[in-house]
C-alpha cells in the first residue's frame, strides 16, 4: 500500500450553488468529490437540511496542493462575500493499492 | 369555517414558535412535495386534453405578461418606500411576481370543499408563472449584461424539481386522459388532502423559523407582504375577468397572482443575484405572505372574484 501526501478540502456551503460549484471545481482540476447534506449554524444563522433554500451541503475533495490552492483562491474570490461558506484545508495521506 | 388543512399549518407555526422538537424528516418532506406537484400536474393535464389551443394560448401569454408586470410593479415600491438596495428590491420583486404551489394547493382544497368549479388546466398557468418573474428580477438587478451564469440559471430553473414534476405530471395526464389515470387515483387524488395537511404542517414550522428575521427587518416588509398580494389579486382578478374565466377560475388566477414564491425563485436568485440578502425575501414571502394568503387571502380573493363577476362579468 502506497501513501500519497494530499490536501483534503472541506467546503460547507449553500445547497443552491451545488451544481455550479462542482462544475467549477472540476474545471480547476478536482478529479473527484463527495457531497453530503449538512445542517448547522454559522455567521449567517442556523441552516437546516430539509428545505432547499435553507439547506447546506458539505463537499469534500482530495487533491494535490496546487489544485487545492487554485480552488481556495477561486472560492475566496467568487463566493466568500455573498454566500454562507466555510472552507477547511488539511494535510492528509491517501492510501492507494501498490499497482496504482 | 376554516379549512382543516389550514389548522395543520397553524399547528406547525405554534409548535415552531414554541421551539418544539417536531420536524418532518427531510425525505418525507421531499416525498410530500413530489406527490403534491405530480397530483396538481396530472389533474391539469387531464383537463388540458379537453381544451382548445386557441382558448389556452391567449391565457398562457396573458399570464406570462402578468408575472412580468407584477415584478416590475413591486420593484419601485421596494426601492422607494422600502429603501432596499437594487439587488434586494429586484430579488423580492421576483419572489412576488412568481407563484407558490403550496398556496395553489390550499386554494384547490378550498374550492373543492365548497363545490366551486374552476378551470382545471390552471396548473399549466401555474408552471408558466414561475418563470417570467425570475427573468425580470435578474434584469432588474443586473441590467441586460447577462454575462453571468445565464446558462446555469436557465438550467437550474427549467430543470428544477418544481417545473419538471409539474410539466411531467401535465404531460402524463394529457397523454393518459381521465380513464388512464384512474388506476393511480388512490395515491395522487384520494390522499391529496392528507398529504397537503402534512406539507402545511412542515410549512408552519418553516414559517415560524422566519418570524425571527421578520422582527429584525421591520414593519415595511410586513406591510408589503400584505399589501402586495392584495394588489396582485386585483390584477389577477381583472385579468381573469378579461380572459372570460369562471368565478372559480378568476379567483384562482387572483390567488396565483397574490402568491409569492419560496422555492423556485429563492434558488434562482441565490445563483444569479448573490448580493441580494435571501433572508429578506423569504421573511416577506414565507413569514408574511404565505400565511396571509392561506389563512385569510384565499377567501378574500374568492369574494373579490365573485363580486367582480356580479358587477362586470358575463359568465
Amino acid at each position: 500500500m502506497k501513501r500519497h501526501n494530499r490536501k483534503l478540502l472541506t467546503v460547507v456551503t449553500e445547497a443552491a450553488v451545488e451544481s455550479i460549484l462542482i462544475k467549477e471545481m472540476e474545471s480547476l482540476g478536482a478529479l473527484g468529490y463527495t457531497i453530503t447534506s449538512a445542517r448547522g449554524k454559522g455567521r449567517r444563522g442556523a441552516r437546516h437540511a430539509e428545505w432547499m433554500p435553507n439547506s447546506n451541503i458539505r463537499v469534500e475533495i482530495v487533491c494535490d496542493a496546487f489544485t487545492a490552492e487554485a480552488i481556495i483562491k477561486h472560492l475566496h474570490e467568487h463566493y466568500y462575500a455573498h454566500y454562507a461558506m466555510i472552507v477547511l484545508c488539511a494535510d492528509v495521506e491517501e492510501l492507494r493499492p501498490d499497482s496504482d | 369555517m376554516i379549512e382543516p388543512v389550514v389548522l395543520f399549518f397553524l399547528m406547525g407555526i405554534v409548535a415552531g414558535a414554541l421551539r418544539s422538537e417536531l420536524r418532518l424528516p427531510g425525505a418525507v418532506y421531499e416525498f410530500v412535495i413530489i406527490l403534491l406537484l405530480l397530483a396538481i400536474g396530472l389533474k391539469g393535464g387531464v383537463e388540458l386534453a379537453r381544451q382548445e389551443l386557441t382558448v389556452v394560448l391567449p391565457q398562457m401569454l396573458a399570464v406570462v405578461a402578468m408575472g412580468a408586470f407584477l415584478s416590475l410593479a413591486a420593484f419601485p415600491v421596494l426601492r422607494g418606500l422600502g429603501r432596499l438596495s437594487r439587488a434586494d428590491a429586484a430579488s423580492v420583486a421576483a419572489h412576488y411576481g412568481s407563484v407558490s404551489v403550496g398556496t395553489y394547493a390550499v386554494a384547490v382544497s378550498y374550492y373543492t370543499n365548497r363545490g366551486i368549479p374552476f378551470e382545471e388546466h390552471m396548473p399549466l398557468l401555474l408552471a408558466l408563472l414561475e418563470i417570467p418573474a425570475i427573468v425580470v428580477g435578474i434584469v432588474l438587478a443586473r441590467g441586460f449584461s447577462l454575462g453571468i451564469r445565464v446558462k446555469s440559471v436557465a438550467r437550474e430553473v427549467l430543470l428544477s424539481k418544481g417545473i419538471v414534476l409539474l410539466l411531467g405530471g401535465l404531460l402524463i395526464g394529457w397523454i393518459a386522459g381521465e380513464d388512464g389515470i384512474r388506476s393511480i387515483t388512490p395515491l395522487f387524488f384520494d390522499l391529496f388532502k392528507g398529504v397537503l395537511a402534512l406539507f402545511l404542517l412542515e410549512m408552519g414550522l418553516i414559517t415560524a423559523a422566519q418570524l425571527g428575521s421578520l422582527r429584525k427587518h421591520g414593519v415595511f416588509l410586513i406591510l408589503f407582504g400584505i399589501a402586495m398580494p392584495l394588489f396582485s389579486a386585483l390584477v389577477g382578478t381583472a385579468l381573469g375577468l378579461w380572459l372570460g374565466l369562471s368565478v372559480g377560475g378568476t379567483a384562482m388566477l387572483g390567488t396565483l397572482a397574490a402568491s409569492a414564491s419560496y422555492i423556485a425563485v429563492p434558488a434562482a436568485m441565490r445563483i444569479s443575484v448573490p448580493e441580494a440578502n435571501p433572508t429578506l425575501s423569504l421573511a416577506a414571502s414565507l413569514g408574511v405572505t404565505f400565511p396571509f394568503n392561506v389563512i385569510v387571502g384565499i377567501p378574500i380573493y374568492h369574494g373579490l372574484a365573485a363580486n367582480a363577476h356580479l358587477l362586470w362579468g358575463g359568465a
